[in-house]
């Protein structure tokens, strides 16, 4: 079962079909939070991304050692071992990142991202699918953070990566990088995504008419 | 040490400070419950409830923790003390509500993952407050979380009869309407003494 197509299609299933943020609405706390710069988003995707494959990779060698009563409670004390793990890695290599993300960084552990693989895909699959479908997952994740953080760096700070865009006369527009931006920046992806999903629908019209957006 | 009085820390979490529309913490049930009013204050209470003991007991874990020179832990400590409490108000309301059980469904053992019951926990840790403030802290955030709820669902169930064009409809829609709710509360900065 493990052929090299299905694998492909696991990974691109939670990096595309499946994407955490503009299509299961999952994780929005973090996907909010954090996202004031590029940066900052793209770190705390990949945070995210290993948090998410390492558990999801343990959890699938552990299914059946774990007894279906406490599984839930099994598989978040799997999940905050490896956000220890990450907080104490960043706050080696970047002190700065650190402070930037602050307490977010431990707050993987409550991503509803994380829990939700664990127990919807890697307690009945194999490792290798379970993995790469959390990976997929984590890009995904990653993918959806940076859209939110190049927008609301661009309109915030004038800048990307740090890089001022516009020259020393931009106006920033402060209040892209207050916590309202990040609603107003996050549904305005999701009006795009909605869109686009419209649009492929019209093209097949022998589809069963879908409504436009998940109710959430 | 943190010197904050308490009612400078009960009211910026509550109001400037408020830990959905500030500081993003527990946005799903933020955005998954507040489609009705019934149902977004008792998850609102819950909420408060469970951020409340987890605060109490993420407090004494910490002098252990400390104690012991394990603060390596302390994420795998907290969110084993909070699953523990989300269970019992489980089982609690499951005995003496079994209406509102059905209601809340999959949203209350969900209340392990809010990431503002675990919040509290970590800020108020960092913030190194003691006991008091601890406690009025997560007071007010729990109390500023079922405001905000409140609020939302009410905003909510006026939405259901508004003309929304279908392509803004579901998630974006309620976005927005968090967006305008929390540019209404960044007007009460200030008012607890400055974040």
């Amino acid at each position: 079962m493990s052929t090299p197509v299905s694998n492909f299609d696991e990974f691109m299933d939670g990096l595309w079909k499946q994407n955490p943020i503009f299509v299961m609405v999952l994780g929005m706390c973090p996907t909010l939070a954090v996202t004031v710069s590029a940066i900052n988003a793209i770190s705390m995707g990949l945070a995210t991304t290993f948090v998410l494959a390492a558990s999801c990779f343990l959890v699938s060698l552990l299914r059946h050692a774990i007894p279906k009563e406490v599984r839930i409670a099994s598989y978040i004390v799997i999940i905050a071992t490896f956000v220890t793990v990450v907080d104490y890695a960043i706050q080696a290599m970047s002190l700065d990142l650190y402070e930037a993300l602050g307490a977010y960084i431990k707050l993987i552990v409550a991503n509803c991202v994380l829990l939700g693989r664990a127990e919807a895909h890697a307690a009945k699959n194999p490792p290798l699918p379970a993995t790469l479908n959390a990976m997929g997952m984590g890009l995904g994740f990653t993918l959806g953070l940076l859209a939110i953080g190049a927008v609301r760096e661009i309109l915030g700070a004038g800048a990307l990566f740090g890089i001022s865009l516009f020259g020393p006369h931009f106006q920033p527009w402060v209040i892209m990088v207050l916590p309202p931006g990040g609603f107003f920046v996050l549904a305005g992806w999701l009006i795009v995504f909605a869109a686009f999903r419209m649009r492929k629908t019209r093209q097949q019209p022998s589809d069963t008419p879908s409504s436009a957006g998940a109710n959430a | 040490m943190n010197h904050d009085t308490i009612g400078n820390i009960l009211l910026t979490t509550m109001l400037p400070g408020n830990f959905v529309l500030a500081m993003f913490l527990g946005m799903c049930p933020f955005l998954g419950v507040s489609q009705k009013l019934e149902t977004a204050f008792p998850m609102g209470l819950a909420t408060a409830f469970v951020i409340m003991v987890a605060s109490i007991s993420a407090y004494f874990m910490n002098l252990l923790l400390v104690h012991f020179h394990l603060e390596f832990l302390s994420v795998i400590t907290f969110i084993t003390v909070i699953a523990c409490t989300v269970q019992l108000v489980e089982m609690f309301v499951k005995k003496y509500f079994p209406v509102l059980f059905r209601q809340l469904g999959i949203y209350l053992p969900l209340i392990t993952t809010n990431c503002a019951v675990l919040g509290v926990a970590l800020f108020q840790t960092a913030r190194q407050y003691n006991f008091s403030q601890s406690l009025a802290y997560s007071f007010g955030g729990g109390m500023g979380f079922t405001l905000a709820l409140v609020l939302m669902a009410g905003l909510r169930e006026r939405l259901q009869l508004a003309n929304v064009p279908t392509l803004v409809q579901g998630a974006a829609i309620s976005l927005m309407v968090g967006g305008l709710l929390s540019l209404s509360f960044m007007g009460f900065a200030g008012i607890g003494g400055g974040e």
